[in-house]
């Protein structure tokens, strides 16, 4: 999965196990949760409420909401949160983009 | 409650000086801000990134260190990872930090909450892999992540500053797409005097240049008519230049024309501002101690007005210092005394602003995009939309928001804003002073009802 990201990670530290929709991943502890996603090959991180279009990180700074995901049953921005052990990442939305 | 003489939002270079200089001289000081370590956007995450990759990202941002290093002062409490939501009279700051909502009071406020990106409204900026420059520079430097295969689209020196960095690492962009035509550079001969004084960054850039051009990437100047191909990501920036299309694949697009104030919070507690012709954007009117409208609130760094990371500093310094006059921990002549040298070197720093201004204007075609362009990126509301509002009758941002909810998402308008005014100033023969901008009310940024519940009005030591 890493090779087809279109991302380089420079760093090489301790790895943690996320799943991403039930799908797992291994992701670096302690890393901005948006780049490591992005650096996995992740790149559309949720669908517009308003027309299904996809969305991914914009910012990177907290201020554009562009990389909602959801956590726990709670709408988060990827950007402002630490990857820990065992996060259970879903994207917004994804059902209907399925569909 | 906790009360502390001063509370810093923001821990950037102008947040990082001021709280360093307001303890120094006895204040009691709360930082608050939002990322999990100290440095703002400019230095961000110092201290765990400096040692390795400071040779990448060069001297000034490992200078960084010196300010993340003043906030040890005893009299400093640094909240990382603090939102704040919301700044009432006189003053009361909630917050949530780790999950739990929390309130302090202050004295006085210095709002060093730095910069955005200028919007860069463009056909296909919201498809996934078109990022802000500032974004890639934010991957490289915390997370040391890295775009493979980029290309950097807009103008002005942050294009240049990632472009070098990402030569240095070993992966160049494919090509650069510059927004910039000759005639502008013709147009900054009156500004060269600044320019000159601040020729330090006229070297640096030149030599940035040499380093990009060097390993031979593609620099396209005075593009326009530039849009992103791709369906569900970013596959490819088509522009034209001298008649001519181009159309370059890439996996991730870089843009930026510049950076304007982040003025949410100065907004919501009403603070003046003013149109600014020069950095053509919204900027709080303030004194020369940085002093605002409002008794008790200082702004100091880039959400003042852009002058980069070093001039906050010495802003930040500047406004702290009669932040302790007014505590009445310092006299007048000594406030003065020692507010001399970071004047001194705070119109260094800006002199060569006018020069970058004028030689880097924002891209035209997305200050007045082509109908079809989404402005509002949260509820996807486009030019043409805003447009069709200006006919209607609408004259105001705030009035497009019930015409259609231009600027009611999650982003509360930070990246549609201006694009909003502009289009409206465009299409009524206004002034942007009349248009006006946006009323930001609380909430700053989205709180849940758990947060409120849990609200631990002991903080912050007990969040920290």
């Amino acid at each position: 999965m890493k090779t087809a990201s279109p991302f380089l990670e420079l760093e090489n530290g301790p790895r943690v196990n996320v799943t991403l929709d039930g799908m797992a991943l291994s992701l670096p502890r302690g890393a901005n949760l948006a780049a490591a996603l992005l650096a996995a090959g992740v790149g559309v991180f949720r669908r517009t409420p308003v027309s299904n279009a996809p969305r991914g990180p914009f910012c990177m700074m907290g201020a554009c909401f562009d990389c909602l995901i959801e956590i726990d049953g709670t709408t988060r921005q990827a950007c402002m949160i630490e990857v820990t052990d065992g996060l259970e990442i879903k994207r917004p939305h994804r059902d209907e983009a399925l569909a | 409650m906790t009360r502390s003489d001063l509370v810093v939002i923001g821990a950037g270079p102008a947040g990082m000086a001021a709280a360093a200089q307001a303890a120094e001289l006895g204040l009691s000081v709360i930082v608050l801000d939002e990322q999990p370590r100290a440095g703002g956007q400019i230095y961000r995450d110092v201290d765990r990134v400096a040692p390795l990759r400071g040779d990448m990202l060069g001297a000034d941002y490992t200078h960084g260190a010196t300010l993340t290093a003043g906030l040890q002062h005893g009299a400093i409490t640094h909240v990382n990872g603090a939102v704040v939501w919301a700044i009432e009279d006189q003053f009361r700051i909630s917050y949530t930090v780790n999950g739990r909502g929390a309130q302090i009071d202050a004295d006085r406020l210095l709002l060093a909450t730095g910069a955005l990106e200028r919007p860069m409204p463009l056909p296909g900026w919201t498809l996934p892999g078109v990022m802000t420059a500032g974004a890639g520079q934010i991957l490289l430097k915390q997370s040391g992540v890295l775009a493979r295969n980029a290309v950097l689209v807009g103008s002005g020196p942050l294009l240049y500053l990632i472009a070098a960095q990402m030569v240095r690492a070993g992966t160049p962009p494919k090509a650069m797409i510059e927004t910039q035509s000759r005639s502008d550079i013709a147009g900054t001969a009156r500004h060269l005097g600044g320019a000159l004084r601040g020729w330090r960054y006229l070297v640096k850039g030149l030599k940035m240049l040499a380093s990009i051009t060097r390993v031979g990437v593609p620099r396209h100047t005075g593009a326009t008519d530039i849009a992103i191909e791709g369906t569900d990501k970013a596959q490819a920036v088509t522009f034209k230049r001298n008649g001519r299309s181009h159309r370059i694949a890439c996996d991730t697009v870089f843009l930026h024309h510049g950076v304007v104030p982040n003025t949410q919070a100065a907004r919501s507690l009403n603070i003046a501002h003013t149109w600014d012709a020069a950095q053509r954007c919204f900027i709080p009117q303030l004194d020369s101690w940085g002093q605002s409208d409002k008794s008790g609130v200082f702004i100091a760094g880039d959400g003042a007005g852009i002058g980069g990371a070093r001039a906050a500093e010495f802003a930040g310094t500047i406004a702290a210092l009669q932040i302790a006059f007014e505590a009445q921990r310092l006299t007048r002549e000594d406030r003065d005394r020692r507010a001399a040298a970071p004047r001194a070197k705070l119109a260094h720093e800006l002199a060569v602003r006018p020069f970058l201004d004028a030689a880097y204007p924002p891209y035209a075609q997305a200050l007045l995009p082509h109908d079809a362009t989404i402005i509002c990126r949260c509820e996807e509301i486009t030019a043409g939309d805003i447009r069709s509002y200006a006919g209607l009758g609408c004259i105001g941002p705030n009035q497009t928001k019930a015409f259609g909810r231009a600027g009611m998402g999650p982003c509360q308008g930070r990246y549609c804003g201006l694009g909003v005014t502009a289009i409206l100033v465009d299409a009524t023969g206004q002034t942007p002073d009349e248009t006006g901008y946006y009323r930001i009310r609380p909430p700053l940024k989205p709180v849940t009802l758990g947060e409120l519940a849990g609200m631990d009005i002991s903080a912050p030591d007990a969040a920290e």
